[in-house]
């Protein structure tokens, strides 16, 4: 046991109470150098090991280092976790930590009536006071009355409690992120051993910097137990979970060992191109740490090079891969159209994040489906799929993966910036039970000329279910072909400009990756009653929030049904039957209404669109109302009278 | 080279073990052992070649086809990558695996093809338009990662197949159907460009020259890393006789200057020319009846610093005069794709692939039944 020992008793006979709860959200707030997303990802980990469900929410600016304790610098991290099982970080924090004045200013409004507030009052400076224009110290004008302010002086506290670490006050002062987590651990019951063992590895070559911090994390704990600023510590019991192995995992990190797996369970080497760009660079980064795994990690020059490169490897065999973020799909959407073309398997990864242009690199958005769908020249059918949770971005790998080897066609991966960063418990997977991804190349002639000479290789000769077209990789004596961009002639794959076959390829294209939808399971309808009247259709990272606002409709008293979208392109075959079931559809989408223009020209169904694109996730209780106002506008099952004459409803 | 290969020359394919993966090697030894025998018409295909009449590029294609038997390359080992234009119609003329993708990024996609098959000759057939203009990116990169592969530059200086407007290469003043009174762009000398980005083999051969082009051609394929060779091609249609000065006996001994590894460059009627040092660490042109013969350069392909090469493409203008042709630079540097091979032996040596051990990672917990 390497954690911390609490004091038998605290000094001055001083007894603290425990208070049981089912669930806390704890928001940690402060400058982008204060490492408040360090914090608060070990605070995730320790929460993860002591088993409660948690989601987490991190929030920072797409500046590295924006101006010491002014707004635009202001970076958190939320944490939501629980005894039970729970879909979003949370709409509002309880509990607020404050580094500086610029992290009070920019969250306070979050904070209901009545909730904790932990400020560091050594960082109150009337200099830093004035920056965010303070005229005074809110933490002692009353101004703060209406949340139970807790003012600790936590940088002082850090640098006394190394003063004799041999570090310089500055170098002392970063600790205090680990005396604020200390502080945390103390009040949340947290284990700690996970801590030290991170900060021991982390820090192995600089063992000075690993003894201060673990001496910070320490003293926090320690002055959690002993200070009569906080009489009560609080106990959140683990979340009943299925038996098996669990970890805490990200979305990037998820997506990446999905990929991994994929090309280990495809028998593949994987090849992966791509260009630096927030949020999808952790993706590269975890990659490039996996060689072991016969994984080719290439930092391309440019978005175009890095898919270039991947299809490159993709004639020749490998398991192309390429991940960006929407404008990188912007810049690739061309080659994209080659692999349309040439029928080669490749999978992109978007992770969203707010647009157009630019946008907000750092805060999430699904304004790229259409993008996915329909942004490229001509009629080039993609795929497209959606993960829906963090973990759940591992699952999507591999069903790319599937959908690009089995169709020979690229597909496009949508995550976004909250699954890309935000963390979940994840439930291991047995390697045995991942879906078998293997291939057959081409080894030999398929056909015969139209002069009937036979042993041709017929590259555009087609698999009668999938018409998916043969994989013949250089190296393979007698099939040699040449692919491009020019329109193929059915068969032989040369170049044709002949009008009927230019119209029979496309169609051919289309009818292939319409297909696709043959080989998916029927779409799930989450309707415990099996009476709602009214369905909310979702895709992606909205899972979460629409489910629990789900949860608080019928808590209420009233039925929803849910449905969610893993394949955005083609749609399951039986989706338009299920929706025209329902008086009303409601789909919220974090852009201004992509998925519903969809399903309304596809299916000529009256979906209600209800958006937003604020950089963050819908709070359940704002959907929650939404979907009840909704239902009470729609009716009761009894005074659905208009309900379809086949009597679906009876 | 080792004696097993199939090779006739030195491709700079690793050695050893191919480095392929299980999935891909049983497919191709699948077709048995490979036919390494093969004559200049078995890179031909069945399709018609569509270049206009009396293009260079029909020069260029048959000296290709007849100098690749002599390489020993068996033609499913080779790839030929192009992009946009009438030069990167190439590959669809050749009896070998080949992609014809989109404009100007030929280069990326060979290089993701190479890193990840170090097995195979892989080629990439651009133009001047392709190469330094839409493409100029990825050519400079591809050739300072050193990525095992041979770049064949047709540079006719004019875009032809968009039908005759000026190119990045064309001379200040050319005067097209988008420059009216004369194009203001002062062109790329595309070596100058690849010696810049640390190129390791640089060469130049013209179109008509089928001794010459096929020399610089066998030591590009035959160099490890990345070759560039800049091919003096006549554009009939739209740029005739651009490279006249240098083809036409009468002017051709006087204005080029041809590269020898270990020879003096001595040129022009009679060796009356020959390259010297200038100040400033320069090369310039001096009459050999007026220099001590100690003065005279002696070509060196393999010198280390890039600068010499350099120079040697700084003596000719834009104008042609003072053209070297041949090979301007040859080095040996590690290629990018064995490298990247070696990360991936050590890795795998330090850490066996475990895909259980990895999807558990460090922190997990088990959850009981």
């Amino acid at each position: 046991m390497t954690g911390i020992t609490p004091p038998s008793s605290a000094p001055g006979g001083l007894v603290k109470s425990v208070v049981e709860l089912d669930r806390v959200v704890i928001r940690l707030a402060g400058d982008s150098g204060d490492g408040m997303q360090l914090t608060g990802n070990r605070f995730t980990s320790e929460t993860a090991s002591f088993g409660n469900d948690l989601s987490t929410l991190p929030n920072f600016p797409a500046e590295i280092r924006a101006p010491t304790g002014t707004l635009p610098g202001v970076s958190s991290f939320q944490l939501h976790f629980a005894d039970h099982d729970i879909m979003t970080p949370g709409d509002a924090p309880d509990v607020l930590v404050v580094m500086n004045p610029a992290a009070l200013k920019a969250n306070i409004s979050d904070l209901p009536g009545g909730g904790l507030l932990i400020a560091d009052s050594d960082e109150f400076s009337p200099r830093n006071l004035a920056k965010v224009g303070y005229a005074t110290n809110p933490l002692e004008d009353g101004s703060l009355e209406g949340w139970q302010l807790v003012s600790v002086p936590l940088t002082s506290m850090t640098t006394d409690a190394l003063k004799d670490s041999g570090l310089g006050k500055k170098e002392a002062e970063r600790s205090k992120n680990m005396f604020t987590l200390g502080l945390l651990s103390w009040m949340y019951h947290r284990p700690t051993e996970g801590t030290i063992r991170f900060l021991e590895r982390q820090f192995r070559r600089k063992p000075e910097i690993a003894a201060a911090n673990i001496a910070a994390f320490r003293a926090g704990y320690n002055y959690g137990e002993t200070t009569e600023a906080f009489a009560v510590s609080y106990e959140i019991k683990p979340a009943p979970m299925a038996p098996g192995r669990y970890r805490n995992i990200s979305g990037n990190q998820a997506l990446a060992l999905g990929l991994v797996a994929a090309g280990q369970r495809s028998g593949l080497p994987l090849f992966l191109g791509a260009y630096p760009i927030t949020p999808a660079s952790d993706i590269l980064h975890e990659l490039s740490k996996h060689k072991s795994f016969n994984v080719r990690t290439f930092q391309a020059e440019d978005e175009i090079a890095g898919i270039g490169a991947a299809l490159g490897a993709a004639f020749g065999g490998a398991l192309g891969v390429t991940t960006t973020s929407g404008p990188g799909v912007a810049l690739k959407a061309e080659t994209i159209g080659l692999a349309v073309m040439t029928e080669l398997p490749l999978v992109i990864v978007d992770v969203q994040r707010g647009g157009p242009s630019t946008g907000l690199p750092t805060k999430t958005e699904q304004s790229d489906l259409l993008q996915a769908l329909f942004g490229r020249n001509g009629e080039a059918p993609v795929p497209v799929i959606a993960p829906r949770s963090p973990g759940d971005c591992f699952d999507a790998a591999l069903e790319a993966t599937r959908i690009a080897l089995t169709y020979r066609t690229p597909v496009i991966l949508l995550s976004d910036g909250y699954l890309a960063n935000g963390a979940e418990p994840w439930a291991v997977p047995n390697v045995d039970d991942l879906p078998d991804l293997r291939v057959e190349f081409a080894s030999e002639p398929n056909g015969r000329a139209e002069d009937g000479e036979e042993g041709m290789f017929l590259p555009y000769l087609r698999d009668p279910e999938t018409l998916a077209r043969p994989w013949a990789v250089p190296g393979t004596a007698g099939l040699q072909h040449r692919i491009g961009g020019l329109e193929k002639a059915d068969r032989t794959g040369n170049i044709s400009y002949d009008p009927a076959n230019h119209d029979f390829m496309t169609r051919t294209r289309q009818a292939k990756i319409d297909g696709i939808a043959n080989s998916l399971p029927p779409t799930e309808v989450d309707d415990p009653e099996g009476d709602a009247t009214v369905a909310v259709i979702g895709w992606g990272s909205t899972y979460g929030p629409i489910g629990a606002a789900c949860r608080r409709v019928r808590r209420s008293g009233r039925s929803i049904a849910q449905i969610h979208l893993r394949h955005l392109n083609p749609m399951p075959n039986d989706l338009g039957e299920i929706l025209r079931r329902y008086d009303r559809v409601v789909c919220p989408e974090m852009n201004l209404g992509q998925l519903s223009m969809l399903l309304r020209a596809k299916y000529l169904v009256d979906v209600e669109s209800h958006t937003q694109v604020r950089g963050l996730p819908f709070r359940a209780a704002e959907l929650a109302a939404v979907i009840q106002e909704v239902i009470d506008r729609a009716g009761t099952p009894e005074t659905s009278v208009s309900a379809p004459a086949n009597g679906e409803l009876l | 080279m080792t004696a097993t290969s199939p090779h006739v020359h030195d491709l700079g394919m690793p050695e050893g073990p191919s480095p392929i993966d299980a999935a891909i090697a049983r497919s191709i030894e699948a077709n048995g052992a490979k036919q390494t025998e093969l004559k200049a018409k078995d890179f031909k295909t069945d399709q018609e070649v569509r270049w206009c009449p009396g293009c260079g590029d029909y020069v260029i294609l048959n000296a290709v086809q007849s100098f690749l038997p002599s390489l020993g390359i068996a033609r499913e080992d080779m790839v030929i990558v192009s992009g946009i234009g009438c030069s990167s119609r190439f590959p669809y003329y050749m009896n070998t695996y080949g992609m014809h993708s989109i404009h100007g990024r030929a280069p990326a996609i060979a290089t993701g093809l190479a890193t990840s098959r170090p097995d195979l000759s892989v080629w990439v057939v651009t133009g001047d338009g392709d190469a330094l203009s839409i493409g100029g990116n990825h050519l400079i990169h591809a050739l300072r990662r050193n990525v095992n592969l041979t770049i064949l530059l047709f540079n006719n200086r004019i875009y032809g197949l968009t039908k005759g407007q000026y190119s990045p290469t064309s001379e200040i003043g050319k005067v097209t159907k988008s420059t009216p009174m004369g194009s203001l762009d002062h062109p790329f000398n595309p070596l100058s460009l690849a010696l810049g980005a640390d190129a390791t083999f640089v060469g130049r051969a013209m179109d008509s020259d089928r001794k010459g082009l096929t020399d610089v051609l066998r030591q590009a394929a035959e160099h490890k890393g990345t070759s560039l060779v800049e091919i003096y091609q006549n554009c009939n249609i739209f740029n005739d006789g651009a490279f006249e000065l240098l083809k036409d006996p009468a002017t051709g001994t006087q204005w080029s200057i041809p590269l020898e590894h270990g020879k003096p460059l001595v040129f022009g009627p009679d060796g009356a020319s020959c390259v010297v040092r200038d100040d400033f660490g320069g090369l310039r042109i001096g009459e050999t009846n007026q220099v001590d013969a100690g003065e005279i350069v002696v070509h060196d392909a393999h010198r280390e610093n890039p600068a010499y090469a350099f120079a040697l493409s700084r003596l000719s203008s834009q104008d042609l005069r003072y053209t070297p042709m041949g090979v301007f630079r040859s080095i040996r540097k590690p290629t990018y794709d064995a490298m990247m091979a070696e990360q991936l032996d050590v890795a795998s040596t330090e850490e066996p692939a475990d895909l259980a051990a990895l999807l558990n990672g460090n922190d997990n917990w088990v959850v009981g039944g």
